[in-house]
């Protein structure tokens, strides 16, 4: 029992930490809560389905065209929308869920309801500690870590990490400093795509392809994102990982009880609001960033 | 020279009022339509059912002459209205609204969550129309029983009562045990309930767990789910830790495509067995990328010769559709009955044609259909078991969706199913790696 505890909660929490870092990266970094960032993962689902099943592309193409289109179609989506209204969060928001919810209805109207599957870049399953674990996850666990890597390596090792941090701390000196700040949130917005694009690559062929899948993850994003701390890539990935053993605890502890895990694990990160408001690796004070 | 002007005049004149003429007269002098509006989750696989089964019925019929309302012959015409039920309830009641105040149709058929078809059913009854309706909740009846003369306008034609499907789950448990018990020998198989959380499922967990002790099977574990769950590994592995033998499934959402694939992609040697929503289409072989081989579940139309209409109306449906018959499609039988009853009474006036619903016994596609009176404690519900709707066993073998019950023997020990056998029926077979897995552990 432990065993499989261990095993899903690691599995879940590496599939929710790809799809959180790339929402926490645009809140932080061009402070803006893209609620349609499942949606972009969705596209990404749909464009690998249509490369792999529809046109007989091998996976390894569909799945690149799909991670770079769906960055386009981000970048493409702030260019013409987000830019625009960007000083004022309540809009963004609310033209967050418009565009998610109209690429959900767009996708409804030509594929329907039905469910679509993209093939695994690895099939069949092995045993570990007697607990059956298919190769598919194990593959989503390790391209997680290196996408989260990678990640690490791209903000802390590059000077365009450099420049995407010193945007996120204080937009005004970053600005003053020549630093292109309205490029900068484009391309993160950008990075934010190729990261929705390769959790939709690997989850997507866990899970199914259907034009509702973006709203599931979605909460459970909003909810590693705040549990973590607004902005805070390291919290984000914590939170991704006790999110997800804590559905896996539900599941394997209380069995009669599963269909609750979505609102336990939203209850988990409640109560550490309660005990610690700015989230696991948020800051208390705006003031405490300089 | 005025004189000819004016009689070409008039002569041209008379030529386009007797082309008018010629355009209105056959709707001008027609008989009126009878409208049938089909409603459900249009965007989905149920409501796209609906609308197939209901258009195939009113394409047979209108070809046929139509129906006829004393001595005058009336052409059925459908109407598509998508109630949005799986998004949005309240999309569904208006749905309804419209369909009766606009488009003014005489009858209607549809429904498919139980949460929709008691509002539907509402507005049914507000303005006094018979809805041929889905859904498989006693509580969508027990209106009528508590209150008839308000909610007499609902008949469940497209699925029988939740009560009755549940005896077919443990029909289907007992053909399962019997095939494990004659090629593992085991003798007290371990079933895992594996249900979604909705209304419907919860008196199956109940009945599943009062029965399966005294069919000699023990409950490893219940385990109920979201019906939008996009994952069910965790689930899968406990119940494979439970040692469970068999999984008796009631899935009415996204999970049951989820479940099949996973369960098929783990290799969980446990033979599901039960309600499965997306487990009937041939879409759901594409999804689970064929990882559905040897799921059984159960459904209303198998492609084996329930009645002789059964079959034609199976591979037109797929001919035209693409797809199999779902539950759903028994809007085809609704259309029929509707059109047997409006003869019968001569009429469209509604008491007459449900006093006419309410003693009909009709030889449908899914069965021979007749309704429970109303002083039963479902009125209006399919009567079910041998002789009228049954309800069919079937398996997904080799990419193909077989019948594996009715299978001749008794039931639950009720001999009255014995002989009942439709033509086309296979053997049941457990999934090869679970007999693997079990000898291996003896």
């Amino acid at each position: 029992m432990v065993e499989a505890l261990i095993i899903n909660g690691l599995l879940f929490g590496g599939m929710y930490s790809l799809l959180a870092i790339g929402f926490s990266l645009v809140f932080g970094v061009a402070k803006i809560l893209n609620l349609a960032h499942t949606a972009f993962y969705m596209i990404a689902a749909f464009l690998a389905y249509i490369a792999t099943m529809i046109l007989g592309l091998p996976l390894l193409l569909s799945a690149i065209l799909a991670i770079i289109v769906t960055s386009i179609l981000a970048m493409v989506c702030y260019k013409l929308c987000f830019d625009r209204i960007k000083e004022h969060e309540t809009a963004v928001i609310i033209v967050s869920v418009a565009i998610g919810i109209l690429i959900q209805e767009v996708l409804l109207l030509i594929f329907s309801g039905h469910f679509r599957r993209i093939p695994p870049f690895v099939s069949g399953f092995m045993e570990i500690v007697g607990i059956r674990v298919a190769y598919q996850n194990i593959f989503a666990i390790a391209a997680s870590i290196l996408t989260l890597s990678g990640v690490w390596f791209l903000l802390t090792k590059t000077k365009f990490g450099i420049a995407l941090r010193a945007v996120a701390q204080d937009r005004e000196i970053a600005n003053l400093s020549g630093i292109n700040v309205s490029q900068i949130c484009m391309i993160t917005m950008g990075i934010s795509g190729i990261l929705a694009g390769i959790a939709a690559v690997i989850i997507g062929s866990i899970f199914l392809v259907s034009p509702l899948m973006w709203l599931t993850p979605l909460i459970i994003v909003l909810a590693a994102v705040v549990l973590g701390g607004l902005g805070s890539l390291k919290g984000s990935v914590f939170a991704a990982f006790i999110l997800g053993f804590a559905e896996a605890t539900v599941t394997c502890l209380i069995p009669g009880g599963s269909f609750l895990k979505g609102a336990i694990s939203l209850s988990v990160m409640v109560g550490v609001l309660l005990i610690r408001p700015e989230g696991l690796f948020g800051v208390v004070f705006e003031e405490e960033r300089l | 020279m005025v004189a000819m002007y004016k009689r070409k005049n008039y002569g041209f004149y008379s030529l386009v009022v007797f082309l008018i003429i010629l355009m209105v007269a056959p709707t001008a002098f027609a008989s009126p339509k009878i409208k049938i509006g089909v409603i459900g989750p249009m965007k989905f696989v149920a409501g796209q059912n609906h609308w197939w089964g209901a258009l195939l019925a009113a394409e047979e019929i209108n070809a046929a002459g139509g129906v006829m309302v004393g001595r005058e012959k009336h052409e059925i015409e459908l109407l598509k209205t998508d109630s949005n039920e799986m998004q949005n309830l309240t999309d569904a009641v208006s749905s309804m609204e419209r369909i009766i105040k606009v488009d003014k149709v005489h009858f209607i058929t549809g429904g498919f969550r139980t949460e929709a078809v008691l509002a539907m059913q509402d507005v049914a009854a507000d303005h006094k129309r018979i809805f041929l309706g889905g859904s498989g909740s006693p509580g969508v009846t027990e209106r009528l029983a508590k209150n008839y003369d308000r909610y007499k306008y609902f008949f469940r034609a497209l699925s029988p009562v939740a009560v009755y499907f549940t005896q077919v789950n443990l029909f289907l448990l007992e053909m399962a045990g019997d095939k494990m018990k004659a090629e593992l020998g085991i003798t007290k198989p371990r079933v895992a309930l594996v249900l979604d959380k909705i209304v419907v499922a919860d008196p199956i967990v109940t009945f599943a767990q009062d029965m399966l002790p005294k069919m000699g099977m023990e409950i490893a574990g219940v385990w109920r789910t979201s019906p939008m769950a996009n994952d069910l590994t965790s689930e899968l592995t406990a119940i494979k830790a439970a040692d469970a033998h068999l999984i008796l499934t009631f899935l009415s959402g996204p999970s049951g495509a989820i479940f099949n694939k996973q369960w098929g992609e783990l290799r969980i040697p446990a033979a599901p067995v039960g309600y499965n929503a997306e487990a009937n289409a041939l879409a759901h072989l594409q999804a689970t990328g064929g990882m559905c081989d040897y799921v059984s579940i159960w459904g209303t139309f198998g492609g084996v010769k329930i009645t002789d209409k059964t079959v034609p109306f199976f591979n037109k449906f797929i001919a035209r559709a693409g797809e199999y018959p779902l539950s759903n499609a028994a809007t085809y039988d609704a259309v029929y009955l509707l059109k047997e009853a409006i003869q019968r009474s001569k009429t469209l006036e509604v008491e007459a044609v449900i006093r006419e619903l309410e003693k009909i016994e009709y030889r449908g596609a899914s069965g021979i259909m007749a309704f429970y009176p109303r002083d039963h404690k479902w009125p209006h519900d399919l009567k079910t078991g041998p002789g009228y709707t049954t309800m069919l066993g079937l398996q997904w073998r080799d990419g193909k969706l077989v019948t594996v019950w009715p299978d001749g023997r008794a039931a639950l020990g009720d001999k009255e199913w014995v002989g009942i056998k439709y033509e086309g029926t296979v053997d049941y077979n457990l999934p090869p790696w679970m007999i693997t897995y079990w000898k291996k552990k003896k």
